[in-house]
């Protein structure tokens, strides 16, 4: 296994960081940075087909009409801490911390969780009103884009869960700290669509 | 009861076509399910190759999966030949041309090329830079199930429900619900969504592959040429991809929930569609060329017995290739209604793809130059490709020239085109492959005899049937017709190029012959090197034990089994101890979470929602079952590398 | 047009090797549509197709016979004499050669390419008076109306020779292709969107004009003649058939709109704003979209 440190080729370097100490760390950490470069593509493509989209409403509500300012402006809050709050669970991975490591994730994770719950709110909002993905071109492009990252925060969600149960269980080691690490990325990656989905929809859809 | 009997007609679709489709499944089925149990391989079966995430094995896997759809591929073809065959043809209806025709392009693009770079990769790529396996075994594993069962949801579509007929492209609107009501499109979706998944996991594994695993000392400008090919196809591959599963998506939300991207009411707009899915299509076309260029750069060094000639070129032109290729896109439709000043950039970004291949051409070209070329059966292919491909080539430039573009476009002279640079670089460069690494993957040697007859009737076979295609585009046929008057003059050349398909169906049986005759009386290549090559690959017994290297070579340079054979040795250094391997653990998931993706493709298909929730709820559960699986891997005990090391007779 | 002429030269030449190749296949060279212009569009898409055709024939004439010479000289047999020299693998010079001449092909051919991109554009004789036809793809049939004139013809077009014709299209249905290739090259029907395509016919004659883009099972079928006549001619068949032609009415477009084929029809009038209607439909109430970019 990985934490054995006696065969060549699958040593643990401890000048490194615990989860780039192994090849094994190193090599999938790289991997889920070429996977965030795929997953960045696919959201560039729903974002340049939203801009498109934003204005064929094709007589339904507009974002102007729809966008409610406290909401989102709520769920941004809220998912920025997030991300903010899973940087300091990286910080005591770091200081080989398991305690607080585990406490900051969990903070994440429950942020992340009213993120969605206020999201779904919003969404079951905005059908109930007549706006729903079959309404416009706008409406279908509004839902699949900040859908697809809502889809994505809640995977995340269940993903950080499992690795804390591994992380209790298991204690920190290279592969529990590179698991922990991944999930990290993904959560940072989320928060930087996040950050566009506020300046390319939101923004621009309340304002004249 | 008769609503079930009308489900039952619906869901099985019933023609003279159909139900011999149905027959022949059932039968080669019943056959497969005989002989595994007959001889008691069922275990086999699920131990060595269902469960495997040797890249080799997977390789073969995939291998057969390319030939068997180039078969299936093939049967659409000769059908769609004999209907042309004459004017006004009654032997298939519009709507059975159409189905026939949008699979034969689906299944050969994405089940056919896709799976054959991904067979080539997988076998060569860890050997030739001296690597134990990929980076990601496992999701290696996942790859493969995906493309599989992704293949045969298209694949059952013929006898289950109806096949997709709006062209391989798909274009909506006609492929909304609105003119394409069916389920048929939306298998074409989610057989190519699961697919695709698997695709861009690949270009990731191989990618990490090739930029951390390569043996120490081999720096990338020492790495064989077909490594570098896969570096530049996986690059592509991440990076367009993702287009496609976007535009595929939409459209699936389109169909599935009535969303309004891309229909004609609401708000929709076809366009993006079409921009979506060229942005993918067309880095495409290069995701499945690429390989082929870096095969013909292992073979024509070693079959002329020369040095790669312009290395750096080489490498130049294919990065440049790449990233060309994500400019070009809009080729594809010309005649769309962009601006002068559009449709001029792109034309010109399009010759310009032009510029580094042909330099790969003269580069080929002159490693032949003063060497001492031995006409084995890859370099045959080679030698076919390289008149084939530059006649395509040529016609590509031409259909670049958008004004001349707007006379060729969705006729037959853009048919005859694309299938030139396809099949005389795709499929002829896989096939060389196929030939070249041959014995590396089974430690048999091909025959040669049946092999050259498959080599001239393919090869003659393709220029009857293609070259009659450029006139009669002239004429003004266009693709997709089902069906023609006679007195258009199009008639005899019609004929013609379907005498040419048939001739190239008995070049592929003759193939197909040759392989299975040298199966049954295999030649053992005792040696591990047959073709005195030049790449790591080749200094490895064959078939290579499964731990690929004992003991992971030190390069000093380009072409290192060659300098090694220069300096006199004959097998790799074993002068340093054998440390026990580390080696990923078999496992039985990536079949199953194909099996799952398939059950959710197929629920949503008859959009049945319960069941593809079942699926998809499986898959998740699935993944998070191999993140709490801490027992995944195992080292290969010092005494046991050694015994198969001797069997090879090695030490 | 008096610089076209060597190019048509070369044009006629290459037909006539054409010809003579496909002479035993049956093919009389008339029935090469694209190689036999009837229009000044279709000609100047001509001599781009000769030209590039001539280049490209170029190089792989080159690639081939130099193939051809290095195997040939080159085979592993016995008592080959010529120069064997496995490590020489790089030249300078002649990367240069071949870089460099690749570069050249494709500026030339993309200059021509460019100028005649925006050429095309543009009406292909200057004119005060240009005519427009409007032209619908349906399933799976073709409506053509003629503002000017107030009549509408299906699955037949007649106009005048010597008359730059404006045809602005859009679809009803699936995405089409329009095409007569003795005139021009084609331009796509989009729903939702206006097009725009010039064409003009020089010589009187029947052309085929036909759909280029999959549209479903009835697509092989959406042909069309095009009639080309003087203007008298032409002038006298719109008056005739607006004195003698029924009316399209909404019902029967209605009914047109309907999957399936139909005949030849001549219509005396058609409804007022039909074709913009269905461009409106289509966009989401959007302005329509094409005519400015529109080539």
């Amino acid at each position: 296994m990985a934490v054995d440190a006696h065969h060549a080729g699958h040593a643990v370097d401890h000048s490194k960081p615990l989860e780039l100490s192994t090849e094994e760390g190193e090599l999938k950490i790289l991997g889920f940075w070429f996977f965030l470069a795929q997953d960045m593509i696919l959201f560039a493509c729903l974002f340049a087909t939203y801009i498109i989209m934003h204005n064929h409403t094709a007589g339904g509500p507009t974002s102007m009409q729809l966008f409610d300012v406290p909401g989102f402006v709520a769920e941004t809050l809220i998912l920025l801490t997030s991300s903010f709050t899973y940087g300091l669970a990286t910080f005591e991975m770091r200081r080989n911390r398991l305690k607080g490591m585990i406490t900051w994730m969990v903070i994440t994770a429950l942020l992340g969780m009213s993120f969605v719950g206020l999201e779904v709110n919003e969404f079951i909002h905005y059908a109930t009103t007549g706006a729903m993905i079959s309404r416009s071109g706008f409406l279908s492009a509004f839902f699949t884009l900040v859908g697809t990252h809502g889809a994505h925060v809640t995977l995340g969600i269940f993903w950080m869960i499992s690795i804390m149960v591994q992380l209790y269980k298991k204690g920190l080691n290279p592969v529990t700290a590179r698991k922990a690490f991944i999930v990290g990325l993904y959560w940072h990656f989320l928060d930087i669509v996040w950050v566009f989905i506020f300046s390319v929809v939101y923004l621009p859809g309340v304002m004249k | 009861m008769s609503g079930v009997q009308q489900f039952l007609s619906h869901f099985f679709i019933t023609g003279p076509f159909e139900i011999g489709g149905d027959v022949s499944i059932g039968l080669v089925s019943i056959a497969i399910l005989f002989i595994l149990t007959r001889y008691k391989l069922w275990g086999w079966l699920w131990r060595e190759w269902l469960t495997s995430v040797d890249h080799k094995k997977i390789g073969i896997m995939y291998l057969l999966a390319a030939l068997l759809m180039l078969f299936r591929g093939g049967v659409d073809a000769l059908m769609i030949r004999t209907q042309l065959a004459i004017p006004g043809n009654s032997f298939l209806q519009a709507e059975h041309y159409d189905q026939i025709f949008t699979t034969h392009g689906t299944i050969m693009i994405l089940f056919m090329a896709m799976p054959f770079i991904f067979a080539m990769m997988n076998i060569v790529v860890p050997l030739q830079i001296g690597a134990r396996d990929v980076a990601f075994p496992y999701l290696n594993a996942i790859s493969f199930w995906l493309f599989f069962f992704g293949a045969m949801l298209l694949n059952i579509s013929f006898v289950i429900g109806g096949s997709p007929d709006a062209g391989w492209v798909n274009y909506p609107p006609l492929a909304e619900l609105r003119f394409s009501p069916g389920p048929g499109d939306n298998f074409y979706l989610l057989s190519i969504m699961i697919s695709g998944i698997g695709s861009v996991a690949t270009g990731i594994n191989f990618l990490v592959t090739i930029l951390k695993m390569r043996a120490p000392g081999m720096t990338l400008m020492r790495m064989p040429m077909f490594s570098w090919a896969i570096l530049a196809t996986c690059i592509d591959i991440i990076f367009a991809f993702p287009a496609l599963t976007i535009a595929l998506g939409l459209e699936f939300m389109d169909r599935m929930f009535g969303a309004h991207f891309f229909t004609v009411s609401g708000g929709g707009n076809p366009m993006m569609y079409v921009n979506l899915f060229w942005m993918w299509g067309h880095p495409e076309v290069y995701i499945v060329i690429l390989p082929a260029f870096g095969i013909f750069s292992e073979i024509v060094p070693t079959f002329a017995r020369k040095k790669l000639f312009g290395y750096t070129a080489m490498v130049t032109s294919l990065l440049l290739i790449a990233i060309i290729s994500y400019f070009v896109w809009l080729h594809h439709f010309f005649t769309m209604g962009a601006g002068a000043d559009v449709n001029t950039f792109f034309a010109i970004a399009s010759m310009f793809v032009a510029i580094p291949t042909g330099v790969k051409v003269f580069n080929w070209l002159f490693t032949m130059y003063r060497g001492r070329i031995r006409t084995t059966i890859p370099m045959l292919w080679f030698l076919a490709f390289v008149p084939n491909f530059a006649i395509g080539g040529a016609t590509g430039v031409m259909l670049a020239a958008a004004p001349a573009d707007y006379q060729y476009h969705n006729s037959y002279f853009l048919v005859a085109h694309f299938h030139q640079v396809l099949i005389g670089g795709v499929v002829y460069g896989m096939l060389a492959g196929m030939y070249y690494w041959w014995p590396k993957m089974f430690g048999i040697l091909l025959e040669e005899k049946w092999a050259k007859w498959g080599y001239w009737f393919f090869n003659i076979g393709f220029y009857v049937c293609f070259m009659p295609q450029y006139p009669l585009g002239l004429m003004g046929m266009t693709r997709r017709m089902y069906t023609y008057p006679a007195g258009m003059g199009w008639t005899t050349l019609n004929q013609i190029s379907t005498v040419g398909a048939f001739i190239m169906g008995l070049g592929f049986i003759f193939i197909v012959w040759g392989i299975v005759t040298s199966i049954l009386h295999p030649v053992k290549d005792t040696t591990g090197d047959p073709w005195d090559a030049r790449t790591l690959e080749w200094s490895l017994p064959s078939p290579a034990p499964h731990y690929n290297f004992a003991r992971i070579p030190q390069i000093e340079g380009r072409d290192a089994w060659w300098a090694m054979k220069q300096k006199g040795l004959t097998k790799l250094d074993d002068s340093t101890p054998i440390v026990p391997i580390h080696m990923p653990k078999s496992s039985g998931k990536p079949f199953i979470m194909g099996v799952l993706f398939f059950v959710a493709g197929f629920g949503f298909v008859f959009n049945w929602f319960i069941l593809a929730a079942l699926g998809m709820v499986g898959v998740v559960i699935l993944l998070f079952s191999r993140s709490f699986e801490y027992d995944t891997d195992y080292y290969v005990p010092v005494d046991e590398v050694k015994h198969t090391e001797a069997l090879y007779g090695r030490s | 047009m008096k610089r076209l002429k060597s190019p048509r030269k070369l044009g006629r030449w290459l037909l006539l090797g054409a010809a003579s190749a496909l002479l035993l296949t049956g093919c009389s060279p008339q029935q090469f549509s694209v190689l036999n212009p009837a229009g000044p569009v279709a000609s100047s898409e001509l001599q781009l197709i000769i030209l590039s055709g001539v280049l490209v024939l170029v190089v792989v004439a080159f690639v081939i016979v130099l193939l051809a010479f290095i195997v040939g000289r080159y085979r592993e047999k016995p008592n080959n004499n010529a120069p064997y020299t496995p490590e020489w693998s790089e030249s300078r010079s002649l990367e240069i050669i071949w870089w460099a001449i690749p570069i050249v092909i494709v500026v030339v051919l993309g200059i021509f390419t460019g100028i005649k991109t925006f050429s095309l554009t543009r009406p292909p004789e200057a004119t005060s008076n240009p005519m427009i036809v409007q032209v619908q793809s349906l399933d799976w049939k073709w409506l053509f109306q003629y503002p000017g004139q107030k009549i509408a013809t299906l699955n037949y077009l007649e106009i005048p020779t010597g008359q730059p014709i404006e045809f602005v299209l859009t679809s009803n249905a699936p995405m089409n292709s329009f095409w007569i290739p003795q005139l021009g090259g084609m331009e796509m029907t989009m729903p939702g969107m206006q097009m725009r395509l010039w064409l003009q016919a020089d010589k009187t004659g029947v052309y085929e004009g036909r759909g280029a883009n999959f549209t479903g099972t009835g697509f092989a079928h959406m042909t069309f003649n095009v009639k080309a006549v003087p203007m008298a001619t032409f002038t006298q068949w719109v008056s005739q058939v607006q004195s003698s032609k029924p009316a399209l009415t909404n019902a029967e477009y209605q009914t047109l709109v309907k999957p399936g084929l139909a005949g030849v029809k001549e219509y005396s009038s058609y409804p007022a704003n039909l074709f913009m209607k269905v461009v409106m439909k289509d966009n989401g109430g959007q302005k329509p979209m094409g005519l400015n970019g529109g080539m």
